[in-house]
């Protein structure tokens, strides 16, 4: 494994709680260059609050986190950008009633010498980034409303890898999807793989990650239960983890794993 | 370029199939649901004018009417930016008349002791504090909506009462009169019209606007190698726009002024009284030009600025918005801040216009400056609106009330039928959007 580099995202005892419910709990998970990590668990398992404070949706109220082994301050999703992390939510993040260029850009809009916004340029930049990763997108003049799932998620994929992001959050990448369009992200995922960024896959079916992922981090009830590489375990035994909280022999156990008697 | 080939093919062989109706407006991207809101606007004019004994459709009664739009198509034009994100204000009225008494009192009772009467500056100190004290009421709304997160719709029904009541501490309830005498330019009449050789001027340079916008967007559309309008529709649209434009500065040419004031005019300026009287054409009234003047600036503002985008954006998917780095909670403060300046012109305009600062002034005109926007397609639902739409919905509920004045129908029975248009209105507009998805 690749434990010898500094990880590229390196989460650490995080916690956090809503109300006095702890949604996560002395939560770590880590994410090297190039790989691709599952988080899974059951819906409110805590995967996508963890996530959200690495995306600086939240803000934590424990913990440490080190992006290249530095300690890095996010309190809000500009803070995150600035470290090269893009998320893409589970509830397609996009703006419905504006078109695909002014999501692209939306919060880092083209603007001409004048200061105007220069639309033309930022739709020829689309449609070279939408022509790449979806080449039958036609509509650009549209509001993303009248889009398919499939081409709202492609729009928010061409965000995040317009502004050259290092780490990928994909919440439910392909929940909204049909399955040739699940396919197109699977293509697209190992794709970005090659070009080196790290990915969060996060999702509560593990059908829809466990052959794109190289390691998983299993969450149930706001704690990390254990990581394991995907090679070294099976479906089944990832199943374990999620619903019963029982780790396998070669999977690393964390503070939430079921107590042997 | 591949991709232009393949997109004009794809349209022209959509095109084959459907009638030249659909075809023509796909070919001249004219919006729809515009065209519809001007056919209904046409029509309420053609009704009243036969209906009135052929009054309506008068030179001197359009000039009237767009007077008397101009103050609400300018707070119009804010409401969209509030509407678009979710929120409503509903203490425009109120604004306008507290803003409207300071401004009065500055210019008709402090200015002139530390100034002097009719000094040259007074009526832009005037409007200068006017819209500073227009922007911080709304600033101050934009806080509370956006940091306390009180609902817009409770901080401005504090404010309609707040600042309804301020207006009359300013005076203890007295109506201040009169205004200032550059200041009164602002609110139209004889004086406050540009006549007619500097009207066909604002209408020409319109005009060449118009052509080198269309020009422009082309070059910059064929730059990219985008689709772009067939030749013929550029023309067409270019022919309308400018036929519209010199049409209106005719009509505002067409109505002379008054008897008795052009007689004044001819004997202090040693004019000999023609037979069959002098005719002196008003032109464009300078509150008109301020509306429009307004139009284009928010048009722009919300359409090649990026607060615009923004605007947009948040309206469409708040937590999105938030989620994609934008700064929402300022966002809201300046949308309320900006309308607030906007209350401030259209303060100026009214109080210019009635040569007074009353009490009672801008009551109820929040209503009509939301009914404006909302009939001009602007969605409660947020998101979806147009400044133009929302000047011309301001137009067509000013037609409607002139018209029933015109017609000499009591002003309850009026109250009536505008509510039940802006219910009708808005109603065909759900059907009309059901329809388009």
């Amino acid at each position: 494994m690749t434990e010898q580099r500094t990880p590229l995202v390196e989460m650490r005892n995080i916690s956090i709680s809503f109300g006095g419910i702890h949604a996560v709990d002395n939560a770590s998970v880590d994410l090297y260059p190039g790989e691709v990590v599952a988080l899974l668990g059951h819906n409110g398992a805590g995967k996508s609050t963890l996530i959200k404070i690495l995306s600086g949706a939240y803000r934590r109220d424990a913990g440490e986190i080190l992006i290249n082994g530095e300690p890095a301050e996010i309190g809000n999703p500009r803070d995150a950008k600035k470290y090269g992390i893009e998320t893409i939510y589970q509830t397609l993040a996009v703006a419905d009633n504006v078109d695909a260029a002014a999501n692209l850009y939306l919060g880092r809009e083209l603007r001409t010498p004048w200061g105007t916004l220069d639309d033309v340029a930022m739709e020829a930049k689309a449609r070279e980034v939408m022509g790449r990763l979806n080449p039958n997108f036609q509509r650009f003049k549209e509001p993303v409303k009248a889009l398919s799932g499939g081409q709202r998620q492609s729009v928010a994929i061409a965000r995040a890898i317009l502004f050259n992001a290092r780490i990928l959050i994909m919440d439910e990448p392909t929940a909204a999807l049909g399955p040739q369009e699940t396919a197109q992200v699977g293509e697209l995922i190992k794709q970005l793989k090659r070009e080196g960024i790290g990915i969060f896959l996060i999702s509560h079916d593990i059908h829809d990650v466990f052959d794109l992922a190289d390691r998983v981090s299993v969450m149930k009830n706001g704690q990390v239960v254990g990581h394991a590489r995907t090679e070294d375990v099976t479906k089944d035994e990832v199943l374990g983890m999620i619903i019963m909280g029982k780790v396998p022999a070669k999977a690393i156990p964390g503070p939430g794993a079921m107590q042997m008697a | 370029m591949a991709d232009t080939t393949h997109t004009a093919s794809f349209n022209r062989a959509r095109s084959a199939d459907e009638s030249p109706v659909k075809r023509f407006f796909r070919a001249t991207e004219i919006d729809t649901r515009l065209l519809g809101m001007v056919g209904a606007m046409l029509i309420i004019w053609i009704g009243f004018h036969f209906l009135s004994g052929g009054l309506f459709l008068t030179s001197r009664n359009l000039w009237n009417l767009s007077v008397q739009t101009a103050s609400i198509a300018v707070m119009a034009t804010g409401m969209v930016l509030v509407i678009v994100t979710r929120n409503i204000d509903l203490s425009v009225g109120s604004i306008l008349g507290f803003v409207g008494m300071i401004m009065g009192v500055l210019q008709a009772e402090l200015l002139p002791q530390l100034l002097g009467f009719n000094h040259p500056a007074t009526w832009i100190i005037t409007l200068f504090a006017g819209l500073l004290l227009g922007a911080a009421i709304g600033a101050l709304h934009g806080v509370i909506i956006a940091f306390l997160n009180v609902p817009s719709f409770i901080v401005t029904l504090g404010g309609l009462l707040v600042w309804r009541g301020a207006t009359w501490f300013v005076t203890s309830g007295r109506t201040v009169a009169p205004m200032d005498s550059t200041f009164r330019l602002m609110g139209g009449g004889t004086e406050g019209s540009i006549g007619a050789t500097a009207s066909w001027i604002v209408g020409l340079i319109a005009c060449i606007a118009i052509v080198a916008s269309i020009i422009h967007s082309r070059r910059q559309r064929k730059r990219f190698g985008f689709p772009r309008r067939p030749v013929w529709a550029e023309y067409f649209l270019s022919a309308v726009g400018c036929a519209l434009v010199l049409g209106a500065v005719a009509i505002a040419n067409n109505y002379g002024w008054p008897v008795n004031i052009a007689r004044k005019y001819a004997d202090a300026n040693g004019i000999a009284w023609p037979e069959g009287g002098l005719f002196i054409a008003h032109g464009i009234a300078i509150p008109v030009l301020i509306a429009i003047a307004i139009g284009i600036i928010m048009t722009f503002i919300s359409t090649r600025l990026r607060f615009g985008r923004y605007v947009f954006a948040l309206g469409g998917n708040p937590e999105a918005a938030e989620l994609a780095g934008i700064k929402t909670r300022w966002v809201t403060v300046r949308i309320f801040a900006l309308m607030g300046m906007l209350c401030a012109i259209a303060a100026a305009i009214s109080t210019a216009r009635l040569n007074a600062a009353t009490n009672a002034q801008g009551e109820l005109d929040e209503l009509y400056t939301i009914a404006a926007a909302v009939i001009g397609g602007t969605s409660l639902a947020g998101g979806m609106g147009t400044i133009a739409g929302a000047m011309l919905g301001a137009l067509v509920m000013q037609s409607l009330q002139s018209g029933m004045v015109l017609l000499g129908i009591d002003s309850p029975l009026q109250r009536i039928v505008v509510g039940m248009v802006l219910v009708t209105a808005v109603w065909l507009d759900t059907v009309y959007r059901a329809r388009a998805k």
